[in-house]
């Protein structure tokens, strides 16, 4: 016998699933309180800048990884306070465990202190990066 | 190596289509005829499957759109993801478990639409946390 509810509720949940996650690529996600570790310059492999640190955990083989690289390397060469790190996440795993990475590409937007404000997953536009930085004095 | 990354996503329809029909009718033989191209897929590249084939000669000489390469692996290891849920839905069928079976065959459908529909590879989502959980 044919039954059609269980690929309807497939599609609708998957539907429902896939406009969450297309939304919420790039979103930068504030944490309720910034009470993380303070990273140092040698965890992350550069000197944190006066005002901001952007982060970014990739996978070596990643494509949507090399277009945020592209793009957050691109828009700090603007911003003078702010530094870029950029971290392949295999061979870094005690951070990955520590930061609680998920999946690639995740942005962590540090602090003066090192500490984290917020993150984003997935490639963000720049708009949303620059909303991510205004947060951060 | 790169692959041109339109392959996978049109791969990935077809795979929605067979699933679909998998799910709707609890065929064996459909899906038995999905898990050999996850395997193939998966075992000598998403590049070789009849699917792939049928876009190198059909589809893709008509897209106007612009290739862009992608590195083969992610498909690569959402093809052996594909292919564990192809195998535990055979299980099921051989077992008598209807219920393993529209299971198993649910998620492979939810994973290829994803794919299809929305560029969701949920073989990248999981490989970060697989490498997490299998190393020390």
């Amino acid at each position: 016998m044919n039954s059609f509810i269980p690929l309807f509720i497939v599609l609708i949940a998957a539907t429902a699933f896939g406009l969450w996650f297309t939304r919420t690529r790039g979103e930068f996600r504030r944490k309720k309180t910034v009470n993380g570790p303070k990273l140092s310059p040698a965890a992350i492999g550069t000197e944190l800048g006066s005002r901001a640190t952007m982060v970014q955990f990739s996978s070596a083989f990643c494509t949507p990884c090399r277009a945020t690289k592209a793009i957050l390397e691109d828009m700090v060469k603007t911003l003078p306070d702010v530094r870029y790190s950029h971290i392949d996440a295999e061979s870094h795993l005690e951070l990955v465990r520590q930061l609680n990475i998920l999946s690639t590409p995740t942005t962590l937007f540090l602090n003066r202190d090192g500490v984290e404000v917020g993150r984003a997953m997935g490639t963000p536009k720049r708009s949303q990066v620059t909303h991510a930085l205004s947060a951060i004095h | 190596m790169t692959i041109d990354a339109r392959g996978p996503r049109f791969s990935a329809t077809l795979t929605v289509i067979v699933l679909a029909i998998a799910l709707v009718t609890s065929s064996v033989w459909v899906i038995a005829f999905q898990a050999l191209v996850f395997a193939i897929g998966a075992l000598r590249g998403p590049q070789f499957t009849p699917y792939a084939f049928i876009f190198k000669k059909v589809v893709k000489p008509r897209l106007k759109s612009t290739p862009t390469t992608e590195d083969v692996r992610p498909p690569q290891f959402a093809q052996a993801v594909g292919l564990v849920f192809a195998l535990t839905a055979l299980i099921g069928s051989a077992t008598g478990s209807g219920v393993l079976f529209t299971v198993a065959v649910s998620f492979a459908l939810a994973a290829a639409f994803l794919n299809s529909a929305f560029n969701y590879c949920l073989g990248c989502q999981m490989y970060l946390l697989l490498v997490r959980a299998t190393t020390k």
